[in-house]
């Protein structure tokens, strides 16, 4: 048990419920209790609530001398920071591409919730070193990023984009939740904030999983191509290292690998409803080097910041 | 279909019949000269529902059109807030489209058949938006004069006598002020902003400001339709009155902003007490409108490979959902 000791941690509530399917949260079609488990009124669309942690709150918090990250803790946020803004800039190409309005709407509004999480962990990272989250995120180069692997991988067609998002969604939830006991105040707040957005993706993309799995033959080819594609990137997810497990030590951060079980036991109850599991036969998969955390990336992610940081780069010191 | 069973008028009608169409158009008369609201089970005459149907979902789709040119922008905005904005603003627009076609099934055609229309090219949208948005003060500027001309258009219309489209325009109205404000304050950063920022705006608002002022329509004396739908009080000020109030409403603006508008000859005419402006070039308006704009083929295919694109997940949806349905039904 590598997560922070913490009475509070929702890990250990999560722990002492009897029905696995609880963890999904809210899936609004298709597995076995379908929709009992969750909020009945939950909705995608629902307004923030107006005390909600936003990336500005951190910065005059900053700029006040009230919080400041070890170095330690910084790399840690940098890392989740990066996850969400390259995955935000991925899926904020879709809007105006969607399949549909609503997926116009339901993956803008993923891309948004990524965007924020991200502008709260640069902001929050940015502080150990006297930097902005723009500094961050458009004066770094390909090798200073520490996102992992999977985010950066390309949109595909919806299948690959689904899938992508159905690991990033689980991981993710594993992930904030555990944080939301985290001993750095503002990590726990950023987590808390992001745990029930993130709740909503991963209801999302198992919703797109059961209908791709279980619609036409043509989804079906789609969605399984789709998982052979990004499933390699799964194991870098949980790999943990120095960094993690000094952090896991003083409470600030878990260890990625901690997160592993709860992941595999969720996302494998959703692919084994229309047999997916044994078509994709996912252990056998080969599990990609990664390096993502240290700096080293696949050839994607030059094209990626090439395009995000062009304007900004072609005006440094401005303002916007 | 709903639509044709609507639509069909039988070549003889019986004296029932007959009656009934009577009382409908008293009814419908009654309800317009009070100023009140037709629902959708109403009896309204066809040339209302046509000239509705033709309005609103050339309004829907304006707005899914419309997320292109700002769409273009998403991945390259220049700072992780303004990002944040532009996403919002654009998936809004998303939003207006399915409130307003939304409101346009209610007048008995799918949203399947108006998508069908728009992506053959058979249906119109706002002809602005075949104009290509090149530099990041081009966000500032369709915020500040398109969704500007926008708001004073569809201010009037949330008092629209159609009830389903008067309320989507409440809604609709409220995100617009959003959009003009956010867009203002983009111009304003760059104006105060370096020399290359500042001629960026400039630039953007030379370029936004005719096509701007002609998304009111033509002038009118030159807009047939403009009478009917006044009298059926969908359409309350005639196109030129509302793009002398918006031309007021700008020249104030842009001295806030530290700009120009490119139009030496506005002025404000004491005898009338109407805002005047120069020459607006509708040889140009109509070509846009006829296709011949720089951007027309491009928004066109780039909604019908959406549309292509995300046919089989479309499909995958209706088949899994045919597939629960069968399953409950055997449980």
């Amino acid at each position: 048990m590598t997560a922070p000791e913490n009475t509070q941690n929702p890990q250990n509530a999560e722990n002492n419920t009897d029905f696995a399917i609880e963890g999904h949260g809210d899936i609004s079609v298709g597995v076995k209790g379908a929709g009992a488990s969750g909020d009945g009124s939950a909705s995608a669309t629902r307004i923030t609530p107006g005390n909600a942690l936003r990336p500005e709150d951190i910065a005059l918090e900053v700029r006040k001398g009230q919080v400041k990250p070890n170095e330690d803790v910084a790399e840690y946020a940098l890392r989740l920071g990066d996850d969400g803004l390259i995955l935000a800039q991925r899926l904020g190409h879709w809007i105006s591409r969607a399949p549909e309005l609503e997926e116009d709407v339901a993956l803008g509004n993923i891309a948004l919730d990524q965007l924020g999480h991200a502008r709260s962990f640069l902001t929050y990272a940015g502080a150990a070193w006297d930097k902005s989250e723009d500094d961050l995120a458009y004066f770094r180069r390909e090798h200073e990023f520490r996102s992992a692997h999977l985010f950066e991988q390309p949109n595909g067609d919806f299948a690959v984009t689904i899938a992508r998002q159905f690991i990033v969604s689980y991981y993710q939830f594993e992930l904030y939740k555990r944080l939301t006991g985290s001993s750095d105040q503002t990590i726990a707040a950023i987590a808390a904030k992001a745990l029930k957005e993130v709740d909503y993706h991963r209801d999302h993309s198992a919703q797109w999983v059961l209908r791709l799995d279980g619609g036409t033959e043509e989804s079906r080819r789609r969605i399984v191509r789709a998982f052979k594609l990004v499933w390699p990137y799964v194991e870098e997810l949980f790999e943990d290292d120095e960094l993690t497990a000094r952090l896991a030590e003083t409470g600030a951060g878990v260890q990625p690998s901690s997160l592993r079980a709860d992941f595999d036991q969720l996302t494998g109850e959703i692919l084994a409803e229309g047999g997916l599991d044994e078509e994709l036969a996912l252990e056998r998969i080969p599990q990609s080097l990664g390096g993502g955390r240290q700096g080293k990336h696949s050839e994607h992610l030059g094209y990626l910041l090439a395009e995000m940081q062009v304007l900004a780069r072609e005006h440094p010191g401005a303002s916007w | 279909m709903a639509s044709q069973n609507l639509q069909s008028v039988p070549a003889e009608l019986s004296p029932e019949e007959l009656e009934l169409e009577r009382a409908g158009q008293a009814n419908f008369d009654r309800i317009i000269s009070e100023d009140s609201r037709i629902e959708p089970r109403d009896w309204m005459p066809e040339a209302y529902r046509k000239t509705l149907l033709r309005q609103i979902s050339q309004h829907a789709h304006s707005e899914i059109i419309g997320m292109q040119p700002e769409a273009n922008w998403i991945t390259r905005a220049p700072s992780l807030k303004r990002k944040a904005i532009l996403m919002a603003k654009v998936q809004d627009e998303a939003g207006h489209g399915l409130y307003l076609y939304s409101a346009a099934e209610t007048l008995g055609q799918s949203r399947d058949k108006m998508m069908e229309d728009l992506i053959a090219g058979k249906a119109r949208y706002s002809s602005i938006f075949n104009y290509p948005a090149v530099s990041w003060a081009d966000m500032g500027a369709i915020g500040w004069l398109v969704d500007g001309a926008a708001i004073c258009n569809q201010v009037p219309l949330c008092r629209a006598s159609y009830g389903p489209y008067g309320r989507a325009m409440v809604r609709i109205c409220k995100e617009e002020s959003f959009h003009q404000r956010q867009g203002f304050e983009i111009l304003l950063e760059l104006s105060n902003g370096t020399e290359a920022q500042k001629q960026m705006a400039q630039d953007a608002v030379n370029r936004w400001y005719a096509p701007a002022l002609m998304m009111f329509g033509p002038p009118d004396d030159d807009s047939p339709n403009s009478k009917q739908s006044m009298a059926w009080n969908i359409k309350r000020f005639s196109n030129d009155e509302l793009r002398s109030r918006f031309v007021g409403m700008m020249v104030e603006q842009v001295k806030v902003l530290g700009l120009t508008l490119p139009d030496d000859q506005i002025r404000f005419n004491e005898e009338t007490k109407k805002w005047e402006h120069g020459p607006l070039d509708w040889e140009e308006f109509k070509n846009v409108l006829a296709g011949k704009g720089p951007c027309n083929a491009q928004r066109l295919e780039r909604r019908r490979e959406a549309h292509d694109d995300g046919a089989w997940v479309r499909e995958a949806a209706a088949e899994y959902a045919r597939k629960q349905a069968e399953k409950e039904h055997a449980a």
